[in-house]
């Protein structure tokens, strides 16, 4: 067991060692990091409230006063760009840790290593899911689950203690991660089945068993570390993908709700012919970080995938 | 191979009564009341109960998706609760036709730029024009579509006046411009990696040799040995995965205004319009499967190393 557990940080090891020497992977995973420490810290680093107007500068192009200029109501770009930011990570954040990591990876382990019935039913669950066109499913289940939700909340607001959820945007987060669940752990669970198919007949697990290890055990301690590598790869190429709908999902209306502002319905507000003649500038901004958010991720997980799949080069 | 595939078209129908099943129970459990939308501002409980139950709306949710499903089996996928009168097999087919048409301007643009763009970078392999060029097609990837199009938009309508800005007048109209740059250019990346990695197969066959062998110039082995070649494979999938294009995708319809059948589905789902979210989600993922279970048909007849099992 030792013997894995070194070799396998060896591996990974040799692998990070592997992505220092990739400029451009080095390059995207700091505009990542950059990217998400501004949101992360919006509420420090903004220098306006997001739906704070300024009524002297409306329609403003970019200024030393707002470096991004100001929307048609006279609030400024950049600080709701950032506030933006922070909704779009914690929403992806959430989704990959609960959908891709938490369902996926474990659906994946007890499909892999049960086999049988068990395996076929969550896979064809899976594939029923991974039938849906697109991202139809997603935009049905955040259009159907979101009054509902918001219903459920207020009646928690109004029978607690609690208070302010929904002016906080909780009631949103839950409503897009769900549905943003709903595709995210396909994916994973198959990757991860595939591992486990490839690994459970080999010595050392059936050694484990021998010895009397815990099914928990072997899965969790024996069988996952193996599967890190394509999980790692699986999560940063599809990070791009996850950034992407949440845009699209409050592009559509059915994400955050105004006032608070989102990445999506800034580009929706930006994006129209209108308001490209009137106020281009309005859309520099949220794209710029859009774009590069979902670039840099896709770029990442092209070269984690590179570093830590080496035989596929 | 033969029972594989017949496996899985048996498997096709078990897996449209489920996709059916799920939509079903989240178009009738969703909020809101498909018989106050239709009725707008004419709304009175008398109505609406008349309406209900010549829509056949008030009987058990078992009862009516068994109706459903039977008339669907026959092609009849029922009237649009929103537009009276009309089926909505007639409503999606011409709507499709119109995404169809989108996409396949699409496809051309990513054709005429991915083939050669892979091609040339095939013929760079170890330089560093190389890994450039296949990074720089993924920054046209990810360019988000709702920034793309206001970006193409901005600079062909607003500053150079070159097309209308929105609007849909069929394939020979020049308002197909945008949507087909913007929807065709991100597939360049997928398509100039394929080429890319088939010239290079090529480029390693033995009858490349012989043909340099035989002395001739660079530029003939190019064009008659491997571009012929490298392109046989890349065909073969794409014409496979013409079942997937009847969809154009959401936001392009809606930004520029063309009345395709994503935007029609968004619309659908708002409007609570379910008979239409229905078919279309039953249609769409029964092109989807047939259109993957192609693309590995196509797969391993270009391949025969691939097995279908």
């Amino acid at each position: 067991m030792m013997d894995t557990s070194v070799g396998n940080r060896g591996h990974l090891y040799r692998a990070f060692s592997r992505l220092l020497r990739k400029k451009l992977a080095i390059a995207c995973l700091t505009t990542i990091s950059i990217i998400y420490f501004l949101g992360i810290f919006a509420p420090l680093i903004a220098p306006y409230g997001y739906n704070e107007q300024d009524y002297q500068s409306i329609r403003e192009a970019p200024t030393f006063q707002h470096i991004a200029g100001t929307d048609l109501k006279g609030r400024d770009v950049f600080s709701r760009v950032l506030w933006g930011i922070q909704n779009t990570v914690i929403i992806t954040m959430v989704t990959i840790l609960t959908g891709g990591l938490l369902i996926g990876v474990s659906l994946g382990l007890i499909s892999g290593y049960y086999g049988g019935r068990v395996d076929s039913i969550i896979m064809r669950i899976g594939e029923l899911f991974a039938s849906f066109p697109d991202i139809l499913l997603v935009i049905l289940l955040a259009a159907t689950l979101r009054p509902r939700i918001v219903d459920s909340v207020r009646w928690l607001e109004d029978n607690t203690w609690l208070d302010g959820i929904v002016k906080s945007g909780v009631a949103d987060y839950i409503v897009i991660s769900l549905a943003l669940v709903s595709f995210s752990w396909v994916g994973m669970a198959r990757l991860v089945r595939g591992q486990v198919l490839s690994l459970k007949t080999s010595q050392y697990v059936e050694s484990a068993q021998a010895t009397g290890a815990t099914t928990f055990r072997i899965l969790f301690i024996h069988l996952l570390p193996n599967a890190i590598g394509p999980i790692v790869v699986t999560v940063s190429m599809g990070m791009g993908t996850l950034i992407g709908t949440e845009i699209i999902l409050s592009w559509l209306g059915l994400g955050i709700q105004p006032p608070r502002p989102s990445l999506g319905t800034m580009l929706l507000e930006a994006g129209s012919i209108s308001a490209l003649r009137v106020v281009p500038w309005m859309l520099i901004a949220p794209g710029i970080v859009a774009w590069s958010l979902v670039l840099c991720w896709n770029l990442f997980g092209d070269a984690m995938s590179d570093v830590l799949n080496p035989n596929t080069r | 191979m033969w029972v594989y595939i017949t496996r899985r078209l048996l498997w096709l129908p078990v897996l449209l009564l489920m996709v059916s099943a799920v939509t079903f129970v989240l178009g009738t459990y969703g909020p809101g009341d498909p018989v106050r939308v239709m009725l707008g501002t004419k709304y009175d409980e008398d109505t609406a109960d008349r309406l209900r139950s010549s829509l056949g709306l008030d009987r058990p949710i078992v009862v009516q998706y068994i109706d459903y499903v039977s008339g669907a089996i026959r092609g009849d996928f029922g009237e649009s609760l929103r537009y009276r009168g009309r089926s909505v097999g007639s409503l999606l087919a011409s709507k499709m036709w119109v995404s169809f048409q989108v996409n396949l301007a699409a496809m051309v643009v990513s054709l005429s730029i991915g083939l050669p763009l892979g091609f040339w970078i095939a013929r760079h392999q170890g330089s560093w024009i190389d890994p450039a060029a296949i990074s720089f097609t993924l920054v046209l990837m990810s360019i988000p579509i709702m920034v793309s199009i206001p970006i193409v938009l901005w600079a062909l309508c607003l500053k150079l006046s070159w097309v209308p800005c929105s609007g849909w007048g069929g394939f020979f109209d020049l308002r197909i411009v945008v949507p087909a740059i913007t929807m065709g250019v991100p597939g360049v990346a997928g398509l100039a990696r394929l080429m890319r990695a088939s010239t290079l197969d090529v480029f390693g066959q033995d009858f490349v040799r012989t043909a340099r062998a035989k002395g001739l110039s660079e530029s003939t082995i190019d064009i008659r040995h491997v571009l012929r070649n490298a392109i046989i494979p890349i065909i073969t999938i794409l014409s496979f995965s013409l079942a997937g294009m009847l969809t154009t995708g959401f936001i392009t319809e809606r930004l520029l205004g063309i009345p395709g059948v994503g935007d029609f589905a968004i619309q659908a789902i708002f409007n609570r319009d379910y008979p239409v979210i229905m078919a279309f989600t039953m249609i769409l993922s029964a092109a989807f499967v047939v259109a993957n279970l192609l693309a590995d048909i196509a797969y391993s007849l270009i391949d025969p190393r691939i097995r279908l099992s």
